[in-house]
């Protein structure tokens, strides 16, 4: 028999992703283990391995197809002694993936009218069944209780996502779907069309000709993006609270940990303020917050989410457990996550389930600024440069102290000014008396 | 420094080891620790023994009824201690079995107790050895499946007391043969070990608290069970309590109150007690950890994990159903949960159960009285053994199936038997509700004859009017 290769889920909310580059081709032999595909997703670049071993028989899927969906099937593997050259794809070919792509690519082309009213609600597209399904109607793989439901209750079973085996549509999926909403805020994460946005946002060919700019095609990464922070800045009430706070002490301690510290092995200022912002979440546990329509959900641990921006994007991999770790966990794992990250390699259990997150543009000057919170945390800080400034000294006199300036940016939902105030106290204790951190 | 674990397990019962294979498949190195012997309470002292008594006491039963087949059997007899020797050599041939699988899988088997405490990405564990040296091992996850054992209540003297009062493991190997037998709890233990010791010639009463016994089936099939247990002999008091127990020089007399108030001493040989179970929490190092405990039980999600970060817990020590394979299955998604693996989350909706009384008793999903509770309008289909031509053939007329569909989707919600070989019948309706079939696919499905599962069939079909042998 024939084993089909189908594309795998890479985080629990993926639905589909891009098949960016084969590593084998017709004709290769493979075995368990190895490398055989890179599939791109909203946030990273990941391998695909063989289950199996035999030889390639058919790619169904080109290298570079987009809005490939989960557990279609994107190869075929011919067993020991099988002939590859015998070997069809399941159900016909693979053209639904490939109309899938021109579907795709026509979406991205700029639009001259605005599209109607209601293909502009923030609901990502429908998933399309599978491409083994797409054909005909008929061969829909769903289970019979999940059939007689959705004929009951009228939902189209071709817009339904299966989360039975091999994609297979349950009830429980039928139910979901009727139920509509409840389910997509964790969507939420998933892959996004840029059409998600609520304006739609395209060039008026009238205005701007087409030829006097260049037009870069969207990646997962920009359209997710560009929903979530549209999502966040327009659908949490959010404000901004600012401190100054005095670095002198926290670089001299600093200075002190990195000679002390083996060879190596260097604290930077931004892990001190990771396990500041740890420990202020830990002394300030209603922070710590999320909102949800269930209720407030108060995180036990403070899972320090850390802008990074890396090339065509931005990821923001998570410190899980900040506030138990030392600096020099900190600091190590932070360099870990952050060269991945820029190489798109991070897993999606790194770059997800944050509590809290730090950005931070004191390197290029900038004095302060507010950022846009990263749902469903409660706060973002925003860190400004540390600068020599003069400062009134309580005697009077003024001298001259290196200052940053934070801006917490607080969810108010879930979060109140004066719970965000006494977290900054807490944050700016720990960094002016940095001793703090080791108790 | 011991070796850099994966995972490791603490208890080798169907959830332990089951988990631990599993978790092997997927290429984590494991390590199992247990302080008794492999297999936990199932293999060791409960479902596989029991099995072989109540087989014991089936066959005595047919040798007892031989002429009924045309057989001649005269001074049918037992010999107790060949009954559990063959029922503890059983337990023992299944034992050396897990040892085996273990070692086929590679599966580090530590022997002693084990214990968690606090540990950086997961809880360290401690064992201590049999010769009560103490080793540390750092594993990646923790999987906690200790398991439960039998409740007592010290305070009304019902515990074991090394004589008059057993618990199941205590009566799965008896000393003596009782004469007079008090079983006090009605739930499958305490059936099952009432219906083996009836058979062998004890005098049986069973005292249920609730108002019928084995209160979790459906009440037409527990109503069936109490007409049989009664037809054997049984004596079964409902709605009563054992208030307290007092031992004397040869029997232990037991104060019973009625359902009227009234109470009664009687005096038995001995006392079961089937009155439920506690989880295996104590000794585990939970409460220093912070580990959430409900009463007795470990509370998790659907993936076994508890509140501490690398610290899982499955089976029996989660809470109900007590069942063996309930436990393997939770094993099974935990551990592909901590593989990377993206399994559902845990569900209780379809875990038949199974009760090897006789007749025997098994069930899955809603009862009638639970479908309707829960706002479902039902067809409820039934066909009796009487009916069925295998049944006679085989000298069990006395049962039935029972089947309850929703009206609207034709979901079969549940389904509960009661009559000879149920408990091999069950599966066929899992099946079906795993696969979400409707009675449409149940009525198409051709059903082998002359064989019992035909009632499975004319059940259904008796649900919408199309029963063809009744």
């Amino acid at each position: 028999m024939a084993i089909e290769i189908t594309m795998p889920a890479l985080s629990p909310t993926m639905e589909e992703g891009k098949l960016a580059k084969w590593l084998v081709k017709e004709g290769d032999t493979v075995s368990s283990g190895d490398v055989i595909a890179e599939i791109e997703t909203d946030k990273a670049t990941m391998e695909v391995e063989a289950v199996d071993e035999g030889t390639v028989a058919k790619i169904l899927v080109e290298e570079g197809s987009e809005g490939v969906k989960v557990n279609s099937v994107i190869a075929m593997l011919a067993e020991d002694g099988e002939d590859a050259s015998e070997i069809s794809a399941p159900g016909g070919d693979a053209e639904p993936a490939k109309q899938d792509r021109e579907a795709e690519k026509t979406d991205t082309k700029p639009e001259p009218k605005p599209e109607p009213e209601k293909e502009t609600s923030v609901e990502p597209e429908k998933p399309k069944a599978l491409a083994t399904t797409q054909k005909d109607g008929d061969r829909i793989k769903a289970s019979p209780l999940a059939r007689r439901i959705a004929a009951q209750k009228g939902v189209d079973l071709g817009s339904v996502k299966g989360s039975g085996p091999h994609g297979r549509i349950i009830r429980k999926d039928v139910e979901a779907a009727e139920a509509g909403a409840p389910e997509k805020p964790q969507a939420a994460a998933s892959p996004v069309k840029p059409d998600g946005l609520i304006l739609p946002q395209v060039l008026d060919d009238r205005i701007y000709a087409p030829d006097s700019y260049e037009l870069v095609p969207l990646d997962g990464m920009r359209k997710t993006v560009a929903k979530r922070l549209t999502e966040s800045f327009m659908q949490v009430p959010h404000f901004p609270l600012e401190v100054d706070i005095q670095l002198d002490k926290l670089l001299s301690s600093r200075s002190a940990i990195n000679t002390a510290a083996p060879e190596g092995v260097k604290v930077s200022v931004n892990d001190m303020l990771i396990k500041a912002s740890a420990l202020a979440l830990m002394a300030e546990p209603d922070c710590n917050a999320s909102y949800t329509d269930n209720g407030f959900a108060y995180h036990k641990s403070a899972n320090i989410s850390v802008a990074v921006a890396i090339d065509g994007g931005l990821i923001t991999p998570v410190i899980r457990d900040a506030q138990s770790k030392g600096l020099r966990e900190i600091s190590e794992e932070m360099k870990d996550l952050a060269t991945r990250a820029r190489d798109r390699k991070l897993k999606p259990q790194e770059y997800t389930g944050g509590t809290f997150s730090i950005s931070n543009l004191g390197m290029f000057g900038i004095k302060s600024f507010g950022s846009i919170i990263n749902p469903p945390e409660g706060m973002i800080m925003s860190v400004g440069a540390g600068e020599k400034r003069a400062v009134v000294a309580d005697d009077g006199s003024i001298v001259a102290r290196t200052v940053m300036s934070v801006t917490l940016t607080c969810d108010h939902r879930v979060i109140g000014g004066a719970e965000g105030a006494k977290w900054l106290q807490a944050f700016k204790r720990f960094v002016e008396t940095p001793e703090a951190m080791l108790l | 420094m011991s070796e850099k674990y994966d995972l490791i397990i603490v208890g080798s019962g169907p959830g332990g080891y089951v988990a631990a294979i599993r978790a092997s498949q997927l290429g984590l190195n494991t390590a199992i620790v247990e302080r008794d012997a492999l297999g936990g309470v199932c293999l060791n002292w409960g479902c596989i023994p029991t099995k072989a008594l109540l087989r014991t006491a089936e066959v005595y039963h047919q040798m007892q009824n031989a002429s009924a087949y045309g057989l001649k059997a005269d001074n049918v007899s037992f010999d107790l201690d060949a009954v559990v020797k063959r029922s503890r050599q059983i337990a023992g041939q299944l034992s050396g079995g897990v040892k085996h699988l273990m070692k086929k899988n590679k599966i580090t088997v530590i022997e002693g107790e084990g214990r968690v405490v606090k540990g950086g990405a997961a809880p360290k564990v401690i064992v201590t050895g049999k010769d009560g040296k103490e080793t540390t091992y750092e594993p990646k996850n923790v999987l906690l499946a200790t398991g439960a054992r039998a409740r007592t209540i010290p305070q009304a003297g019902l515990e074991p007391d090394g004589k008059f009062i057993w618990t199941a493991k205590e009566a799965m190997v008896p000393d003596t043969m009782p004469k007079k037998l008090l079983v006090i709890g009605s739930g499958a233990i305490g059936i099952e070990f009432a219906s083996f010791y009836n058979a062998l010639g004890a005098e049986v009463t069973v005292v249920e608290m609730m108002d019928r016994i084995l209160p979790v089936e459906d009440e037409e099939i527990s109503a069936m069970a109490l007409k049989s247990f009664q037809k054997q002999g049984m004596n079964i008091i409902t709605g009563a309590n054992v208030e307290g127990v007092k031992p004397d020089k040869d029997q232990i007399t037991a104060t019973i109150k009625g359902k009227d108030g009234k109470t009664t001493s009687e005096s038995y040989d001995r006392i079961v007690l089937a009155i439920g179970i506690v989880g295996n929490v104590e000794g585990l190092g939970l409460e220093e950890l912070g580990v959430k405990v409900d009463r007795t039980h470990v509370e998790v999600n659907g993936f076994g994990q508890t509140n501490i970060k690398g610290l899982h817990a499955i089976g029996d020590l989660t809470g109900p159903p007590w069942l063996a394979h309930k436990a393997s299955h939770e094993g099974i998604v935990c551990v592909e949960k901590i593989a990377g693996k993206n399994p559902h989350a845990f569900e209780t909706w379809n875990i038949p159960g199974c009760t090897y009384c006789h007749p025997q008793i098994a069930s899955v999903g809603l009862t009638e009285a639970k479908a309707k509770e829960a706002g479902h309008k039902v067809k409820v289909g039934k066909f009796p053994f009487i009916g069925n031509g295998k049944a006679i053939a085989l000298g069990e007329p006395e049962g039935l199936i029972k089947t309850v569909f929703d009206e609207k989707t034709g979901e079969l919600l549940g389904a509960h038997m009661i009559g000879a070989e149920v408990t091999e019948l069950i599966q066929g309706y899992v099946v079906a509700r795993q696969g979400e079939l409707t009675e449409a696919e149940l009525m198409e499905t051709v059903f082998p004859h002359p064989t019992l599962s035909e009632m499975m069939h004319e059940s259904v079909l008796d649900a919408y009017g199309r029963v063809v042998h009744m």
